[in-house]
């Protein structure tokens, strides 16, 4: 540790620009004296030895703290550019449909993990080492700035007087008016024999580690986010009729889809003014809106079990005008329409064209065959929900959800002796036989909406605007306020020596100054501005 | 001074690396089952096969449990399938089950599969995807090797043959 030794003999920590023992201004090679830590050694500039303080010293340092939020911005920002994962409804791999939706880019911005950057484990490192490079930036400065102050003294060393920027000096000073006028301006005046020290708005110098300490709040809240079961965001699709359970509830609660609507205004019942657009835009949506009926288990459910449920609340649930229960908000997401969910079939004589009678079949699960009521019998023999045919016309299906459904029937005649196999499709009708006697013609089709559903439980909303509160407070508290002191000294006995301060708005000391000792050219404001540190730290 | 501050930056450090790690590790641990790895335990299930039997997984701890995911649509499952109904004989006198789910396919659907293939061993219908869920399946088919303890040894995604199959058997072996 290398320490500066002041003429006074007093040994200064590495780093210190003002002794503390004199307040003499020590080597700053003829340049201002930084006045923004009081001219103490600021922690992190103490020593450089052992690695608790490199590590230390590393994440102190603005240029860290600065280079950090940098690159939580840019990999935020990256964030926005393509929709991220847990937004994502797809059956095929991630991969996939970045490369099939969004081409050569979507790969290079999946496979450079792009595609999920806030849940990512690097960007909850970044945030952590933002946080510690907050936490600790704040306590290297906070602390020796908070001693200087409170400590400071109102006798300055003439060289401190010399080195301000804002000095001059007066031939007599009226002391008890002086002391008058810097109250009638809020200053605060101490004095020491003949010296005074006026300071006001000492705690607009708090501002930044007001604003540091509503950051790390909301930090906290931020990473708080990924320990289990406090956020939670999910969605779920939820057919007519159907109930599911609620991702993210821990198998808690339920929700059944009574129905799903939406609505388009009508242009006969909808007022003049609104005509226009109408016609510019045909088909406006009014509402969608999700009758629901939140249900609850109290049991541990093993998954595939069946379960007992009580119900709990209905409610219409709409965009804007979600579902609160328990903490949870399910909100109107997306939405599907007209899912194929029943088929009707008649059966007709071929050659009469009359009909023999007609099934019904349920999409989600058909049954092995069905009567008619004149004795006639159909099979199913197959069933493919969503159907495709390979190059040799063979039908297979593609996956579970009824998008294209076919059949092939097996129709028994009464007397069981004869029956026609046929392949059905929502389009047409197949027969295996040439000569055959049944017709089968689609009658009726039923359909039902999917409706999407987004649960939402999010408790650390209230912190992060507590915290957001504190950073607003902290920078109104250190930009609308400044830190100004004026300091007086008799030198020898016709002259006082008199030197003042600002961390911002040399303007406004200038005039403070004006009023208190009337108007001095001589009082060197004519570049008031503020002394660039070299090495280029702001705050 | 130089003691008492190395002292008190240690102890921040401790504090904030303390508070950091905790974090990290929660938001690993906090990963959805976007995967069941091994190691994990098998999470428990309870559906009915096509005997109406009801089938449960911890009902067959001291067993190894060869458990399978499939959908009739997956070329890969169809080709497996008969070959598992073979294994499955095999391995019953050695204390291994082989478990298969569909994932919730009309019941039809799955009937005429069983009965197309022949199928003897328990085959059960995921109905309401809890299962699946549970299991964090995505690309079919998918096979679970459970041993007694009820913990994963393996997990195969892909069409499996018999030599592959008796290779992951040895793992579960009770």
């Amino acid at each position: 540790m290398k320490q500066i030794e002041c003429s006074c003999g007093y040994k200064n920590p590495y780093g210190t620009e003002i002794c503390h023992g004199c307040g003499k201004i020590l080597g700053t090679k003829g340049k201002k004296v930084d006045m923004r830590y009081e001219g103490s050694a600021r922690r992190s500039q103490t020593y450089q030895k052992n690695p608790i303080d490199k590590l230390w010293n590393f994440f102190s340092s603005v240029k860290v703290g600065v280079g950090l939020i940098v690159i939580v911005l840019v990999a935020s920002i990256m964030g926005t550019i393509l929709p991220q994962e847990p937004t994502i409804q797809t059956e095929l791999s991630l991969g996939e449909y970045y490369q099939k939706k969004y081409g050569t880019f979507g790969i290079i911005y999946y496979s450079l993990g792009f595609s999920n950057v806030y849940h990512s484990f690097w960007y909850l490192v970044l945030i952590i080492c933002l946080s510690i490079s907050l936490i600790i930036a704040s306590i290297d400065r906070f602390f020796p700035l908070y001693r200087s102050l409170k400590h400071q003294r109102v006798i300055k060393h003439p060289s401190f007087f010399q080195n301000q920027r804002l000095f001059f000096s007066l031939p007599s000073i009226n002391e008890e008016e002086l002391e008058e006028r810097l109250q009638s301006f809020h200053y605060k005046v101490k004095k020491d024999g003949q010296n005074i020290l006026a300071e006001k708005g000492r705690f607009s110098r708090w501002g930044p580690y007001v604003n540091h300490l509503g950051l790390i709040i909301f930090l906290i809240g931020v990473t708080l986010r990924f320990f289990p079961g406090i956020y939670v965001s999910e969605v779920v699709w939820i057919r007519d009729g159907e109930t599911k359970l609620l991702p993210g509830t821990n198998g808690q609660y339920y929700l059944k889809n009574n129905q799903f609507i939406v609505e388009v205004y009508d242009k006969k019942k909808t007022a003049k003014v609104f005509q226009d657009a109408l016609q510019n835009k045909g088909i406006i949506a009014k509402n969608f809106e999700t009758k629901a009926t939140l249900l609850q288990t109290g049991q541990h459910v093993i998954p595939g079990e069946k379960i007992t449920l009580q119900e709990i609340k209905k409610a219409n649930i709409k965009v804007n005008r979600p579902l609160k229960y328990g903490g949870y908000t399910i909100y109107q997401g997306d939405y599907k329409l007209n899912e194929f969910a029943e088929l009707e079939y008649s059966i007709m004589a071929k050659q009469s064209k009359k009909k023999l009678g007609s099934i019904k079949i349920n999409l989600a699960d058909p049954k092995d065959s069905y009567r008619l009521k004149n004795g006639l019998q159909v099979e199913i023999l197959e069933y493919f929900p969503d159907v495709v045919f390979d190059k040799d016309g063979k039908p297979s299906t593609i996956s579970k959800i009824p998008n294209n459904p076919a059949f092939v029937f097996r129709i028994k005649s009464q007397d069981q002796k004869s029956a026609e196999v046929s392949l059905v499709t929502v389009n047409q009708t197949v027969n295996a036989a040439a000569a055959a006697s049944f017709a089968v013609e689609l009658e009726n089709v039923e359909t039902r909406n999917v409706s999407a559903l987004t649960i939402r439980k999010d408790p650390l909303l209230p912190l992060l605007f507590l915290g957001g509160m504190i950073f607003m407070i902290g920078v109104i508290q250190g930009s609308y306020w400044q830190h100004r002191r004026i300091w007086i000294r008799a030198a020898g006995n016709r002259e006082f020596w008199i030197a003042a301060h600002t961390n911002k708005n040399w303007h406004g000391l200038k005039r403070d100054i004006q009023h208190v000792f009337g108007n001095h050219k001589e009082h060197g404001l004519e570049t008031p501005t503020y002394k660039r540190l070299d090495n280029g730290e702001e705050e | 001074m130089k003691k008492k501050r190395l002292l008190v930056r240690s102890i921040i450090f401790l504090i904030i690396s303390a508070a950091a790690l905790y974090t990290i590790y929660a938001s690993i641990t906090n990963k959805k089952v976007d995967q069941l790895r091994i190691g994990q335990k098998a999470p428990d299930f309870m559906l009915v096969d096509q005997y109406g039997k009801k089938q449960q997984l911890s009902a067959y701890k001291g067993q190894g449990v060869f458990l399978n995911f499939w959908a009739t649509w997956c070329k890969p499952c169809e080709t497996e399938m008969p070959i598992l109904n073979k294994v499955y004989k095999k391995y019953k006198k050695q204390g291994i089950q082989v478990l298969s789910i569909n994932i919730g396919e009309s019941p039809l659907v799955v009937d005429r599969f069983i009965e197309k293939y022949q199928l003897d061993f328990s085959i059960m219908n995921d109905a309401d995807e809890g299962v699946q869920e549970a299991y964090a399946i995505n690309p079919l088919p998918v096979s679970f090797l459970i041993d007694k303890d009820g913990m994963v040894q393996a997990i195969y995604t892909g069409e499996l043959t018999e030599e592959k199959i008796q290779t992951l058997m040895k793992k579960i072996k009770p």
